[in-house]
């Protein structure tokens, strides 16, 4: 056992400085913009900039947006599937696998053909048609993890019985929908819905080819341009991702706990 | 409703009149991902077989095969195995670590959510932490040169190269690899090991006998998904090299911008084959677990 235990630390050795150096390099040259010294000159110049706060935004509201049609997409459909017609189940679950398959940039590229200004629904004719698109965009991307999430958190209750139960009480789909099944996958879909927040906060492709003002082409333009900003805005985006990350945690460690109570 | 919720048995209700309605609750969804995502795809599909006026050629596919884009698809290939491969066996070895090695039981947790966030890392900010770490300036460039003398540019290292991009790309690779090998290795029952061992097998034995042809599934799986996934990345390539290092995505990327090809049809062509690319990928994925599955029974 001896020697196994020697390669499992060296693994996690290797593991750990590999993943580390990098962040701490990026969080000492955030650090270096003032000659000689260490200062947050970078991160006050970052948070400074106008266009950062309103790319910012921008992305932000469209991470929110995405979250909501993803979960009205997604809940309702699993659900469905799952409770009448358990035979289309593969299919289902083939096309939200899809966006693992296909590139992005396919699916954008895509887009930009097939809704432009000469089409039938010209989407990118309009910088609100353009932010739709967009959001349909970062909801495909987000489909996979989503649709996993929620169909997971559907296994674990008896939606069947749940559903009857309703009905015999008269309620309708939308009660059963919103007040039944919502509540008992809300951990699945909040996991879903932070994933979703990390993926599109910083998502640059499509943002890019559809043209919109997101934090993603701000970054890369910003990295072309500067020496010590990118560093900062690395930190912060790796602090945003943690975040996210950290609140799928909180909330799946909050809702065993709920669970076990009521046990 | 409220006739069919007053019966004792909805369920028997004439399946003629329940049938369409069932199909009609998959319609948003079918909806969606026929506008976002089927119908654009097989836009660009159907386009890398039509010539600009419309009619069916081939000749778009027999343009993908010059020196220039050959090259493009050649390193693109080339990266995403070694970054998926390397991937693969590194987040194995420390998976396996973590789960049967014997280390303290309190890193699991830690290394799993590290896992979560460094998988979702990726994009134009991967490529600022790379370029402050291993860029001309970089922190690890500059502690090697001034403690130990050595100038990796001097050796021929360059982050804007198939080296750089795989080791850049490792960052996201990595993690996921343990986030889904994980579980598979929580799966292998510790009944097998002590089984294998009385009947007189050594640690390799067991591995290369046992436990290997289980995971096998799993692990051709996380290979394509990885391979898949660092095939399709922009961002972080984009950041990195700009368009200095010509791999099948930038080349897209830029043809996107600004038609450098001079050809849409060559782009939808270019796209085409991506999907193909990956597409096989995930093809032998399927074919190969299906065949270990059937072997394992």
């Amino acid at each position: 056992m001896k020697p196994a235990r020697i390669w499992s630390w060296l693994a996690l050795g290797i593991g750990v400085t590999y993943f580390f150096l990098p962040l701490i390099g990026t969080l000492e040259f955030s650090l270096r913009m003032r000659r000689g010294e260490y200062s947050l000159d970078a991160y006050r110049v970052v948070l400074a900039d106008p266009r950062f706060q309103e790319t910012f935004a921008y992305s932000v509201v469209m991470a929110l947006a995405t979250i909501v049609v993803g979960v009205l997409i997604v809940v309702p459909t699993a659900y469905w599937v799952r409770l009448k017609l358990p035979r289309l189940r593969p299919v289902v679950e083939f096309i939200t696998l899809l966006p693992l398959v296909i590139p992005p940039i396919v699916i954008v590229f895509g887009y930009i053909r097939l809704y432009n200004t000469s089409s039938i629904l010209p989407l990118t004719g309009t910088a609100m048609g353009t932010n739709v698109l967009l959001m349909m965009g970062y909801a495909t991307l987000s489909l996979p993890y989503m649709y996993r999430a929620v169909d997971t958190g559907l296994r674990t209750i008896d939606i069947a019985t749940l559903t009857e139960a309703a009905q015999s009480l008269g309620a309708g789909w939308v009660t059963i929908m919103t007040r039944v099944i919502l509540p008992n996958v809300l951990v699945a879909v909040l996991s879903g819905a932070f994933l979703t927040f990390a993926i599109v906060i910083g998502e640059f492709v499509m943002a890019a080819l559809l043209n919109r003002p997101a934090f993603g082409p701000y970054l890369q333009l910003i990295g072309a341009n500067r020496a010590y900003e990118p560093a900062a805005l690395a930190v912060i985006a790796f602090a945003i991702t943690w975040i996210c990350m950290g609140l799928i945690q909180l909330v799946t460690r909050f809702s065993k706990h709920t669970n076990a109570a009521k046990r | 409703m409220q006739t069919s919720a007053s019966r004792p048995h909805p369920v028997v209700a004439p399946t003629r009149r329940r049938l369409p309605l069932a199909w009609l609750g998959v319609a948003p969804f079918a909806a969606f991902a026929g506008l976002f995502l089927i119908l654009p795809t097989m836009f660009i599909v159907l386009g890398a077989f039509r010539n600009a006026a419309g009619e069916a050629t081939l000749e778009n596919i027999a343009n993908l095969f010059q020196p220039s884009i050959l090259a493009a698809y050649w390193i693109s290939i080339r990266i995403s195995l070694a970054s998926a491969l390397l991937g693969c066996l590194i987040g194995f070895a420390v998976a396996a670590a973590v789960t049967l090695g014997g280390l303290p039981g309190w890193i699991r947790g830690p290394l799993l959510t590290f896992s979560g966030v460094a998988s979702n890392f990726a994009g134009v900010p991967l490529a600022f932490a790379f370029l402050a770490t291993l860029g001309r300036l970089g922190l690890v460039t500059v502690l090697l040169k001034d403690w130990f003398g050595i100038n990796i540019y001097a050796m021929g290292f360059n982050l804007l190269s198939f080296t750089g991009l795989t080791l850049t790309y490792l960052f996201f690779q990595i993690p996921l690899m343990i986030l889904i090998v994980t579980p598979a290795l929580d799966g292998l029952k510790r009944e097998w090991r002590e089984a294998a061992e009385i009947l007189g097998a050594s640690g390799f034995q067991y591995w290369r006998i046992v436990a290997l042809p289980i995971l096998w599934p799993t692990l051709l799986g996380t290979l394509a998904l990885l391979f898949a996934n660092s095939f399709g990345a922009v961002a972080t390539a984009y950041a990195l090299t700009g368009s200095s290092l010509s791999i099948v995505p930038i080349l897209l990327f830029a043809q996107i911008r600004g038609d450098v090809l001079q050809d849409p049809h060559l782009g939808y062509a270019l796209a085409f084959g991506m999907i193909v690319v990956t597409g096989i990928a995930n093809f032998l994925y399927v074919w190969l677990r299906t065949r270990s599955e059937r072997w394992m029974k």
